[in-house]
């Protein structure tokens, strides 16, 4: 049972005074231990004086970089023993494949059942003549849909980096520095080599992706020569007419439905091969154009973001803006 | 198969997916999305270790409709599981802690770039985690590499580009090295799946062809994980990458990207090359020193810095040599500290920023540290977030270091050469991790005259001035005594995950 005690004997108690203390409205130190106000902290002219000589000798002596034999030695120092330790890694990795397998030897450890059923299946299983995109966008596709968002976050990147996107100051003034001031671009040499050249480029790369799995080729390789083709027309007729079919958006759509396509595409693979369910999609007659199952698609999905990532690229580099 | 075992695969694609999607929202819409996805994820997670716990074995998952050493795999174990579902809820509230600063510190049009970062490194995060595959594992590592760039310099001022810029050339030297150790695995083994590669390493150990070539091996891909992840000589790129980039950058890279990596060397010592073979190695040797140089540099280096945010920041460098120092114990115990450190220290590290942040906004925004004499009183969430984040570092018993330096104690008890070495270390660590920890924590409740206060214009920040701070302050700290006070089962779950993976 508790019982409530008078006011007088309560403030004698224990916990009157930690409530107190708590509260903040009595410090038990006040009054019982002997406090002094600091001094104010004073130099005199002297002392000012000499520690500020000492300090500008001292910055003296450290910037005087001709004589600083510190600074001087730490910078040989450093050349000398990156120099050392690149020769020990060069010297090292050449001790290391001078013990590997040699090269082309048909008793390898890399000439096993892997390669074996790549090359002797791989027409079969994945329908594509082309052996190589066969293996990339079908026995390992899941590496490559990694690759392909490798490119698109390098782009995404070099947008945070380089795009400008406060067109003024405070003061309203316009900021962005742009060549567009030098356009119309008129050189007939140029524009000239450009019309003949640039219809024949990119058509060249559609069909590079087109037929990647029947020859040498494929997205990337394809995707690249586009970008190259795109290139080539800007430099010859400047932004104004690029920007009449390619801007900021047409990449931004064309990037993401490509990757989406890609995505969902291969999910479905995914899923119907890990669950053992069998895939609808056909894999057609080897050779034709419209053959072996989802890899013509994913062949286009990868060249529209790769000739996308260089083109932005190039654009971003060039003025920060499309 | 069970459908819950698509769940691994689900949580990847999605987060591939909502980065592309990202692109072509605007900002709040990419913020939802990035919400909305992590939760999933953090729900999918969460069902894959249930399932795999009950079931009591690991799965391997095939990506397509061709078997693994021709096609790529995934695997999932208890291990897996379990660091997925942590990595996924501290990102979580590290996107949620930091969101005030990002709306101010990133221009507005390129926030949904943000999101493409954050959802891309979960990705690439969760794909580490999962592969069985060596090169999907460095496919996913240029992901990791290239986002991270991303988002230290999305706050585009000079000192962050200047720190992406470090970032980029030593990160980029260590995937070199990576690489190089992936390459020379191939031509020794001729397979890229983890599982078969053991197969050929042990054949190979037991014959004692390609000795040299395969300690090199080992060297490189330690090496370059190394460099990745901020051991301590490699470490000149770190104080600037955290210290300076916008808060949730800043608690994602320290709490996560690292601990990525290592996860992976974990994986690699374990089930591509082999424990015993990498402790015969000696390489661990190495590692184990300079994980103790680490240990103590790192703290001596946050002694000296009076900016809050590089304290910390160094502060990391002392943990990885932490974590790298239980790889170099060589024993099953050592491995079992070095991965709940990883887990102690992403709980801790968020927190620790997170609250730093809200100290330094009661302190007129200022990093300086004498700015921030009573800002404890100021603002009384963040302080107390920042003491807990302290006493756990410093080890204090009830929070999460705690556990994680008794079971380092332990495991050193177990290692008849290296006890000593590591004992001492380890006291001395904590000592120094105390110097500069409870000096910030005394400074931050030090009382600050009411003059200097309206002078400088501090102001007092309330619990509900910055909600989804506060949210993610207590999330962490339940979270840090989540893991001090009951770590026996999460001890035992890495136990049988590490079980798991051998």
């Amino acid at each position: 049972m508790s019982r409530k005690i008078p006011d007088q004997e309560y403030e004698k108690t224990r916990s009157f005074r930690l409530k107190q203390w708590l509260d903040g409205t009595k410090d038990p130190f006040i009054g019982n231990v002997e406090m002094k106000p600091q001094k104010e902290f004073a130099e005199d002219e002297q002392t000012v004086f000499t520690r500020k000589k000492e300090k500008e000798q001292r910055r003296e002596r450290v910037y005087d970089l001709a004589h600083n034999w510190e600074v001087i030695g730490f910078e040989k120092g450093y050349r000398l023993f990156s120099g050392l330790f690149c020769l020990f890694l060069v010297v090292m990795l050449l001790i290391a494949v001078s013990y590997l397998p040699s090269y082309g030897h048909a008793e390898n450890p890399v000439n096993n059942e892997v390669s074996k059923r790549y090359i002797e299946d791989g027409l079969q299983e994945t329908g594509a003549v082309n052996i190589v995109t066969g293996m990339i966008l079908d026995y390992r596709a899941f590496d490559t849909l990694g690759e392909s968002h490798v490119l698109f976050i390098a782009t995404c990147t070099v947008l945070i980096l380089l795009r400008k996107d406060r067109k003024k100051d405070e003061n309203g003034n316009d900021i962005s520095v742009s060549d567009r001031i030098y356009e119309p671009k008129n050189d007939v040499i140029l524009q000239m080599a450009a019309r003949v050249l640039v219809p024949l480029i990119i058509i060249f790369g559609i069909y590079v992706v087109l037929c990647g799995h029947l020859g040498p080729g494929g997205g990337f390789s394809g995707g690249a020569i586009i970008g190259a083709g795109l290139i080539l027309y800007l430099n010859a007729f400047g932004f104004q007419k690029t920007e009449r079919f390619f801007t900021g958006k047409t990449y931004k759509i064309l990037s993401v439905s490509a990757l989406s396509c890609y995505c969902l595409a291969k999910s479905y693979s995914f899923y119907t091969g890990a669950n053992h369910i069998e895939s609808v999609i056909p894999l057609g007659t080897p050779g034709a154009i419209l053959s072996s199952g989802l890899i013509l698609i994913l062949n286009i999905c990868v060249g529209v973001v790769v000739a996308g990532t260089m083109y932005t690229f190039y654009v971003m580099f060039r003025k920060g803006d499309y | 198969m069970a459908f819950v075992q698509n769940f691994p695969f689900f949580s990847i694609l999605l987060s591939l997916f909502s980065g592309s999607i990202s692109s072509v929202l605007n900002g709040k819409w990419a913020k939802r999305l990035n919400v909305i996805v992590i939760t999933t994820i953090s729900i999918l997670s969460a069902a894959v270790l249930a399932f795999v716990l009950k079931s009591g074995q690991e799965y391997v998952y095939t990506m397509g409709h061709f078997p693994a050493p021709w096609g790529n795999e995934i695997r999932v174990g208890v291990l897996e599981a379990a660091m997925a579902l942590i990595f996924c809820v501290i990102m979580f509230l590290c996107v949620v802690g930091g969101v005030l600063e990002r709306e101010l510190e990133i221009e507005e049009t390129k926030q949904n770039l943000y999101y493409i970062m954050v959802n891309l490194l979960l990705c690439s995060l969760l794909a580490l985690i999962y592969t069985n595959d060596l090169f999907t594992a460095y496919v996913f590592v240029e992901i990791n590499t290239i986002s991270a760039c991303g988002l230290i310099m999305i706050r585009q001022t000079g000192r962050t580009i200047e720190a992406a810029t470090r970032y980029m050339i030593m990160s980029l030297l260590g995937s070199g090295l990576l690489l190089l150790g992936i390459c020379f695995l191939y031509s020794l083994t001729g397979h890229l799946l983890m599982s078969n590669i053991k197969e050929q390493v042990d054949i190979l150990h037991a014959s004692g062809n390609y000795h040299v070539p395969l300690l090199i091996t080992i060297c490189l891909i330690s090496v370059g994980i190394a460099i990745k992840s901020a051991l301590y000589p490699f470490h000149t790129w770190l104080p600037n990458a955290y210290g300076y980039s916008t808060l949730s950058s800043a608690a994602i890279l320290s709490s996560l990207v690292s601990k990525g990596y290592i996860f992976l060397l974990v994986k690699i010592f374990y089930r591509v090359i082999g424990f015993d073979i990498i402790k015969e190695s000696k390489v661990i040797n190495v590692l184990f020193v300079f994980g103790i140089a680490g240990m103590i540099m790192g703290s001596f280096n946050a002694i000296k810095e009076s900016d809050i945010n590089r304290m910390i920041a160094y502060s990391s460098v002392a943990q990885v040599g932490y974590i790298y120092m239980g790889f170099g114990l060589g024993t099953t115990s050592g491995m079992i500290a070095s991965l709940y450190h990883i887990i102690s220290h992403a709980a801790t590290k968020s927190l620790l920023f997170i609250a730093a942040s809200g100290i330094t906004d009661a302190s007129g925004k200022s990093k300086d540290f004498f700015d921030l004499t009573g800002a404890g009183y100021r603002n009384r969430l963040a302080g107390a977030a920042f003491t807990v984040g302290s006493l756990s570092m410093v080890g204090f018993p009830m929070f999460s270091g705690f556990i994680s330096k008794l079971l380092f104690a332990q495991a050193a008890v177990e290692n008849r050469h290296k006890i000593l070495i590591t004992l001492i270390a380890l006291a001395i660590s904590v000592i120094l991790n105390a110097v500069y920890f409870i000096k910030t924590v005394i400074r931050i409740y030090t009382p600050e005259q009411n003059e200097v206060i309206r002078e400088k214009g501090f102001e007092q920040i309330s619990f509900w001035e910055q909600p989804a701070k506060s949210f993610a302050l207590i999330c962490f700290i339940l979270l840090n005594l989540l893991l001090g006070l009951s770590s026996e089962p999460i001890i035992r779950l890495i136990e049988l995950g590490l079980g798991m993976f051998a």
